[in-house]
């Protein structure tokens, strides 16, 4: 049976990974390559790069960053910013991105999907759209064009007859507030579409992650929330997972004997029994 | 290793991931996409990102078609097909319009319906239903999460063939061998380590391929 995907989405910025507050501050958290590794190594279902000076500085893709980051990645990559031409596309792929973002051409050539499912199939084009909440609908944002009056699900369905495979939709408003996914948001564009969309925007706790999957997602996202936190991906996991939903579960190591504390979902300290009883245990390493 | 693996560029796909996934195994494949350095190759890869229609066109303007054919069928070589690149060992596909394949395990590509809840790309991690026991699934175990991408699938004729599926609203060929000619659907350069071990179980089988 299909599960319900875990995304870890990485922030670029001048460089290096950050963490992205409502797309107006950033925190920096550290080198992309390092990123890439843990998430990989912590069992996250699929990761997405995004490069968010790309568009702003006129620039194609940091394809060599690319090619380095996606040597620390046994996962599908996607990868956007700054995609203007099928030669970008091309030059990604073989750098080693299995999947390509496309946000800012959405709006100024979106027959740049159709171009691109065409050679590369559907399933290799996501169409990346941020959203903001105007009075009880949602706008398309983007920070190079004006998009006022363009709602999101209109976007969306476009997209999808443009033959994109996929929707990666983040909400502006939620952006870093910690607040938890923008249900409605999602279910309004789900609603419209027959591919898979991709809910991002907002998870403070595991327990955004829970409420994303519940709602029948085919995919959850976050970015900051997976930062900052010793094997993070795995502790959210294993949080989702005891909430009865059905997600991938094949990490190395577990934390099926912790407890979760209330307010932040986060496995709490062992106690000192416990932590005494795991001095000796040894834990081969899997020869492949 | 002492046999030479090449990975075949036709243009299409995603060469790099599977370069790395290789590495990770400590094996250093060589990508080509002309046909005098692929004629060294013991066996190959033949991965595939794209649509079905442009990877033919792409194959026969690279002169490799005809290659592999040779190479496969009459010189035995075995193949590991990826994605896409399974798909193309079909007799033909119906994406965009119907299009020959190479037609070394019988079947045709259809696309997959989409319905109320099952959407359309089939992507994401999916449970491998093992139908035939292989030495390609050592050290892997029934039901093992792969990961998938695909709005088309293979409907392979032969149920000899078949070694593997997966469930989203039908059933989906996964993994399927005639032979020395290998076809997984899912990614397995993309599937952490479950992936990497049936890659390691691919050099494996060519390491004792004698033909």
């Amino acid at each position: 049976m299909l599960k319900t995907r875990i995304i870890g989405v990485i922030i670029i910025k001048n460089g290096w990974v950050v963490q992205s507050i409502n797309f107006r501050k950033f925190l920096p958290v550290g080198q992309l390559n390092i990123v890439v590794e843990y998430f990989n190594q912590w069992g996250i279902d699929e990761i997405v790069i995004l490069d968010i000076d790309a568009t702003r500085e006129g620039r194609s893709p940091n394809f060599d960053m690319i090619k380095s980051a996606s040597s620390f990645s046994q996962t599908p990559l996607s990868v956007g910013g700054g995609i203007k031409s099928i030669k970008d596309m091309e030059s990604l792929l073989r750098a080693g991105a299995d999947k390509l973002v496309i946000n800012t051409q959405l709006i100024n050539n979106i027959s740049l999907i159709e171009e691109g499912s065409h050679l590369f199939g559907n399933q290799c084009m996501v169409a990346s759209i941020d959203a903001i909440k105007v009075g009880n609908s949602y706008e398309v944002f983007n920070a190079y064009q004006d998009c006022a009056n363009l709602t999101v699900e209109k976007l969306a369905i476009d997209c999808e007859n443009q033959g994109a495979g996929e929707i990666f939709l983040n909400s502006v408003d939620r952006d870093g507030m910690k607040l938890g996914l923008d249900i409605r948001l999602g279910q309004i564009v789900r609603d419209s579409l027959s591919i898979p969309l991709i809910l991002c925007g907002g998870v403070g706790k595991s327990s955004d992650l829970v409420e994303g999957v519940r709602n029948g997602f085919d995919a959850v996202a976050a970015a900051n929330f997976f930062h900052f936190t010793e094997m993070s991906v795995i502790a959210a996991k294993e949080f989702i997972l005891r909430s009865g939903c059905n997600i991938r579960f094949d990490s190395f190591a577990t934390y099926s004997g912790a407890n979760f504390d209330k307010f932040l979902d986060r496995p709490t300290r062992l106690s000192e029994v416990d932590l005494e009883k795991l001095r000796f245990e040894y834990i081969p390493e899997e020869f492949i | 290793m002492t046999k030479k693996i090449a990975i075949i560029d036709y243009g299409m796909g995603n060469l790099g991931s599977v370069q790395m996934a290789f590495r990770q195994l400590g094996v250093d494949l060589s990508i080509y996409d002309n046909i005098e350095n692929l004629s060294n190759a013991d066996a190959f890869i033949l991965p595939g990102v794209g649509a079905f229609p442009q990877a033919i066109l792409n194959l026969k303007k690279y002169e490799i078609f005809e290659f592999l054919n040779e190479q496969v069928i009459e010189k035995k070589k075995p193949i590991l097909g990826i994605c896409l690149g399974m798909q193309l060992m079909a007799n033909q596909s119906l994406e965009q319009g119907i299009t020959e394949g190479f037609g070394w395990i019988d079947g045709i590509v259809t696309p997959i319906e989409p319905t109320e809840v099952l959407h359309v790309p089939h992507v994401g991690w999916n449970n491998l239903v093992i139908k035939k026991d292989d030495d390609i699934f050592n050290n892997i175990d029934d039901g093992a999460h792969f990961f998938f991408d695909q709005s088309y699938k293979f409907e392979v004729s032969n149920k000899k063939n078949i070694l593997g599926i997966c469930e989203y609203g039908k059933n989906i060929v996964s993994v399927l061998r005639k032979k020395h000619i290998f076809g997984t659907q899912f990614h397995p350069e993309k599937s952490q380590r479950n992936g990497l071990k049936m890659l390691r179980n691919y050099l494996k089988f060519v390491e004792n391929h004698n033909e």
